[in-house]
């Protein structure tokens, strides 16, 4: 009995340390980020901010000129991407969780397997055909991939809501005179709120954390995203002394909007990716 | 949209135009964003299309002349050697330690368990640029937080020692990045499968004799065979795709094509070479691999769909 119970306990402080390891980089990240960097640069790193806790970096990181410019590219690019591809999902959802239609199969199939594609086996691909409609650097040209590259899932993720409200209840509501439009309307559409704002979340965080095709297809420093920003500080840090500070606090600017969105929809997009794998 | 229904007698679900209709705006979106470049790049694989095609000369078909060229490139071999090891080590250790996460979360109390849970959440959600910045400076040559940590150790010295400068470590950087990213996810999935094992069978086996091990073997994994391969098959494809982490640590690191994986030799090959041919060659490579394994994992995902 008491051999169980030691073990219990071994394996909770084996746990405990797991999570303090996992969480460690996310830690230093803001730790760091609140140190000052003439403090950062002595040999003996701080794991705690303490005496030496300041604000300088996130104002150095925001100071830094192409901050909002960056910023107001990403947010215009997620607004743009997260509108269409609710819409257009929405409607692919509709068609393939309310309808038999011939083909609805392999459009399925279709679907699941472009969401597996490598933005890395087409990127050249796009920044040729991009460029050649002079929309590089663009919100639009990026805008097209990003959209394309997240619709399949958002439909598969939506099918999963609007297959969940049962058709019997817009029956039933037709029974009683409605239009099946307006049964849809007033029955289905309300019960699949969650469904769209989990939908859009996921949109967001793919749009807002893509890195690979932006590089791509923003190579101008006026046109780079809060991903490619953050690449600058890096970048910079090859040629001379990395002002570490800062770039954690940038870090943590690009990083803490998706932490709060990604912790709300978690559990759906797990669902989703095993798909029944798991009856959660 | 708006078609009346009859009646009070609900027709079933006919074959009308309304599907086609709403498919059709993510059908137009997905051609133009990735239905041409695929195309556009499954042509120019046949060609020969590099500078001089860049400023008006029309391209030549070259049959498989790329491919061709591809089999007798050592670097390409390279990198591909490189990619595919990366890959498989990476993605099965992301299993193995997800798994054993798994068990971990399943086997301890209520609060240990939230507390573990939470603190993979937050590595889970970090966007990978963000990630892969945070995994530069604690790797840092003179004051990243790890090499002082194990210079810490009695006997180790590894004081200023330069893991992004040599391709063996610069990897081992790369692989524990991607890992500690995708464990969460792995680690989530097998615990929502290991719920479902009631306690009553892994009793009824405990009674029986079996031991710890044989459990594990003969109930567990069986039972969570579904979501462990679709968990394997999405680790494997991902991990071929880390163009974000290795370009960002080869920007702090080194230049050398030493450092390249598929994803960025394909970048080079195409930016800057000017060698669309190649780039595409390789790109289609890339996605048959890629395709080969989404084929046996949009399966699985349909056969669990549909016995749903």
């Amino acid at each position: 009995m008491t051999a169980v119970k030691l073990g219990r306990i071994a394996l909770s402080v084996l746990a405990i340390v797991l999570a303090i390891v996992w969480i460690f980089p996310v830690y230093w990240m803001v730790n760091s980020a609140f140190i000052s960097t003439a403090v950062l640069q002595q040999f003996t790193p701080h794991f705690f901010p303490g005496q030496y806790f300041t604000w300088s970096n996130f104002t150095g990181a925001i100071s830094d000129g192409s901050f909002f410019g960056a910023l107001g590219m990403s947010v215009t690019i997620t607004l743009l991407v997260v509108a269409v591809c609710l819409v257009f999902a929405f409607l692919g959802a509709v068609a393939i969780s309310r309808f038999k239609f011939r083909g609805r199969k392999s459009f399925v199939l279709a679907l699941l397997l472009i969401q597996m594609l490598p933005a890395e086996g087409l990127f050249i691909a796009q920044y040729k055909m991009v460029s050649s409609v002079g929309l590089l650097n663009t919100v639009v040209g990026v805008s097209v991939i990003y959209i394309a590259a997240v619709i399949p899932f958002t439909i598969w993720m939506l099918r999963g809501f609007v297959a969940g409200v049962p058709a019997e209840l817009e029956e039933a509501a037709m029974v009683d005179g409605l239009s099946r439009f307006q049964a849809f309307m007033r029955i289905t559409f309300p019960l699949l709120a969650p469904g769209l704002v989990a939908s859009g979340v996921y949109a967001f965080l793919q749009a807002w954390n893509e890195f690979t095709v932006a590089v791509v297809l923003l190579p101008a420093e006026s046109a780079q995203t809060l991903p490619l920003w953050l690449r600058g500080f890096v970048q910079a840090s090859a040629t001379r002394e990395t002002d570490w500070g800062q770039v954690m606090a940038a870090s943590t600017i690009v990083a803490i909007p998706v932490i709060i969105f990604f912790l709300i929809v978690q559990g759906r997009m797990t669902s989703g990716i095993v798909g029944g794998a798991v009856k959660g | 949209m708006s078609a009346h229904a009859p009646g009070p007698r609900i027709q079933p679900r006919r074959t009308t135009g309304i599907p086609y209709v709403l498919i059709v705006p993510a059908v137009i979106a997905l051609l133009l964003g990735l239905g041409y470049p695929l195309i556009w790049q499954f042509i120019t694989a046949f060609q020969k299309y590099g500078l001089a095609q860049q400023f008006g000369k029309p391209p030549e078909w070259v049959g498989f002349d790329n491919f061709a060229d591809l089999l007798w490139n050592g670097e390409f071999w390279a990198v591909l050697v490189r990619s595919l090891l990366f890959c498989v080590v990476t993605a099965a250790v992301t299993v193995v330690v997800g798994v054993l996460m798994a068990q971990l979360m399943n086997a301890v109390g209520r609060t240990v368990r939230l507390i573990l849970q939470v603190s993979m959440l937050f590595a889970w959600a970090m966007p990978v640029a963000a990630a892969t910045t945070v995994f530069i400076w604690l790797f840092d040559r003179r004051r990243g937080v790890v090499n002082f940590l194990l210079d810490a150790i009695p006997g180790v010295d590894m004081n200023r020692f330069d893991w992004l400068g040599h391709p063996i470590t610069f990897f081992i950087v790369a692989s524990v990045l991607i890992i500690w990213m995708s464990v969460p996810f792995v680690s989530f999935a097998v615990y929502a499968g290991l719920t479902q094992i009631s306690d009553e069978v892994m009793e009824a086996a405990q009674i029986d004799g079996a031991g710890a091990w044989q459990r594990f073997r003969r109930i567990i994994v069986p039972m969570i065979r579904p979501v462990l391969s679709i968990v394997l098959l999405l680790q494997l494809i991902w991990d071929l795709r880390v163009f974000a982490q290795i370009t960002l640590l080869k920007d702090a690191g080194s230049k050398s094509g030493d450092f390249d994986l598929l994803g960025t030799y394909i970048y080079k090959l195409g930016t800057a070479a000017n060698d669309y041919g190649m780039a595409s060659a390789v790109s289609i490579i890339v996605l048959i691999i890629t395709l080969a394994l989404s084929w046996v994992y949009v399966r699985e995902l349909i056969k669990e769909d549909e016995a749903q």
